[in-house]
């Protein structure tokens, strides 16, 4: 925000940042190899949605987009939800061997809302992992930063830090790290995780 | 390719607001030109009382700004909350600077039958958010949230630093009165006695006092006008970093509800902090036009009005 924005309070609301998105598939083998989480072939976009008609319009629209072409191959179709804080979540589940698919689909609701005026109610998009032992992980992508952080909850919110960090050491530098850990905000109950 | 927006800035409360600190900056000139030639007719024995005040209202409000987080805190009996102790509090406040790509404030909470919210601190870096334990009662999770992005708008603006520079005039212009009336008062005096009264000295401190008064009274109206505006701003922001302006309008009522119930005595003890709350919490009488030209907010339907403007613009078809 520039110097006369602020003097005035004039927030220029930010846009979110959609291309880093692509860098998942590539740690996704990376993090494989590395720590042994695969995809669990679910993911999900996460924004908060506007009061009104215009809103609601986008919103169907998206999803019908994502049942037509999950429904093409045969995979489940998206599910809305809403969280406790207001938030909606887009949850697009595939298969776990396709995780460039996925990231496709999330990439097709993001530019959805940004193409219609929405980008900055962009909150992030997850995408699941999972490894042997059944241990829960996401990787958390930032839209307003362009970066990733992972979370690994355990029961009773509580975060698995060591495993967060072992995991960014282990895709190290394929993927953008936010490197403010201040703001690897936890998503207790997110769904798709 | 350029996104599209729908969250054009509002151009007639920016021109209002620079109008504002215009007249503010024009007061700020006048009253320099004044005191220099003041001082250059009469001789530089005023020059000293001039040069205290600037000092002393410099350091008293460099120190206010360092210390904003610390004594609104303390002032308003709150404490310092983990995200263990308040984690819905926390979940909703994360996910406002993930939002609004902002780095976290601390939060706090403090006990208080007043149902309000503040954030202060000289950065964004060292800003404290802080709410009433009332308010998280009262609110739903919407319209908590609403008033909390009210409030992260107000750190975003840097409000408290623009404040604080917007009352350095006054605050300089308060000290001069005052050293310009004991001045007269012990000053006078001590020349009568010394026989050296060169006549010049005892209307110079009368004129003095006079501007000052002038400059004191225009620049706290002015100021009051800024602190409107930029409550307006800090709505407005709010509403379009959420995206729910009827949550924040329905957080407003049911504040400003809550505060015309309790009984002044309790309302009073807050007083001081009033600039930096979400609503004020002393309310005079709401209708009369004096009262809104020197009140830190605007009225509860001024508000609500600007709100129905962000709705309109967020509903927009298209």
């Amino acid at each position: 925000m520039g110097f006369l924005d602020t003097l005035l309070g004039r927030t220029k609301p930010v846009q979110p940042k959609l291309d880093d998105l692509f860098a998942l598939p590539s740690a996704a083998i990376t993090l494989e190899a590395g720590a042994g989480f695969t995809p669990t072939g679910s993911g999900s976009v996460c924004f908060r949605p506007v009061e009104g008609r215009s809103f609601a319009d986008v919103q169907k629209d998206v999803t019908d987009l994502l049942d037509m072409s999950a429904g093409q191959e045969g995979a489940l179709p998206v599910e809305v939800s809403k969280d406790d804080y207001g938030f909606t979540w887009v949850v697009d589940s595939r298969m776990s061997s396709e995780i460039d698919a996925l990231v496709t689909d999330l990439h097709a609701v993001n530019s959805a809302l940004v193409d219609n005026g929405f980008g900055p109610q962009l909150l992030c998009t997850l995408v699941a992992f999972r490894d042997a032992e059944e241990r829960r992980l996401a990787l958390i992508y930032l839209f307003k930063r362009g970066t990733f952080y992972p979370f690994a909850p355990l029961a009773g919110e509580k975060r698995d830090n060591a495993l967060e960090l072992q995991v960014k050491g282990a895709i190290g530098p394929d993927l953008k790290w936010e490197q403010d850990l201040g703001r690897w905000f936890p998503v207790w109950g997110a769904p798709g995780l | 390719m350029a996104a599209r927006t729908r969250y054009a800035p509002d151009r007639g409360l920016t021109a209002r607001m620079t109008a504002t600190m215009f007249l503010l900056g024009l007061v700020f000139v006048a009253f320099v030109a004044l005191i220099v030639g003041l001082m250059s007719h009469y001789g530089a024995s005023s020059a000293l009382i001039v040069f205290v005040a600037v000092v002393v209202g410099g350091g008293f409000a460099i120190g206010s700004l360092f210390y904003s987080d610390k004594i609104a805190l303390r002032t308003a009996g709150a404490v310092e909350v983990t995200p263990e102790q308040a984690p819905e509090l926390h979940g909703v406040v994360d996910r406002l600077c993930a939002l609004a790509d902002m780095p976290k404030p601390r939060v706090a909470i403090a006990r208080s039958p007043i149902p309000n919210a503040f954030a202060t601190g000289r950065s964004a870096d060292k800003a404290v958010l802080c709410v009433t334990d009332s308010l998280l009662a009262r609110l739903n999770k919407d319209e908590l949230e609403g008033v909390i992005a009210h409030e992260m708008s107000h750190v975003a603006h840097k409000d408290v630093q623009v404040m604080t520079i917007a009352s350095f005039l006054a605050i300089i212009a308060a000290l001069l009165i005052r050293f310009s009336f004991y001045g007269e008062l012990f000053g006078g005096g001590g020349r009568g006695r010394g026989g050296n009264n060169n006549g010049g000295a005892l209307p110079i401190l009368a004129i003095l006092m006079l501007v000052s008064i002038v400059v004191y009274a225009i620049s706290f109206l002015l100021i009051r006008m800024l602190s409107r505006y930029r409550e307006l701003a800090a709505d407005r922001s709010g509403a379009l970093l959420t995206g729910q302006p009827s949550a924040l309008k329905s957080a407003l009522i049911k504040v400003s509800e809550g505060m015309n119930r309790i009984p002044t005595r309790d309302l009073r003890a807050a007083e001081p902090l009033n600039a930096f709350f979400f609503a004020p919490a002393m309310r005079l009488n709401a209708r009369s036009s004096l009262s809104t030209i020197f009140s830190t907010h605007p009225s509860l339907e001024r508000r609500l009005e600007e709100l129905d403007k962000v709705q309109q613009q967020l509903s927009k078809a298209g």
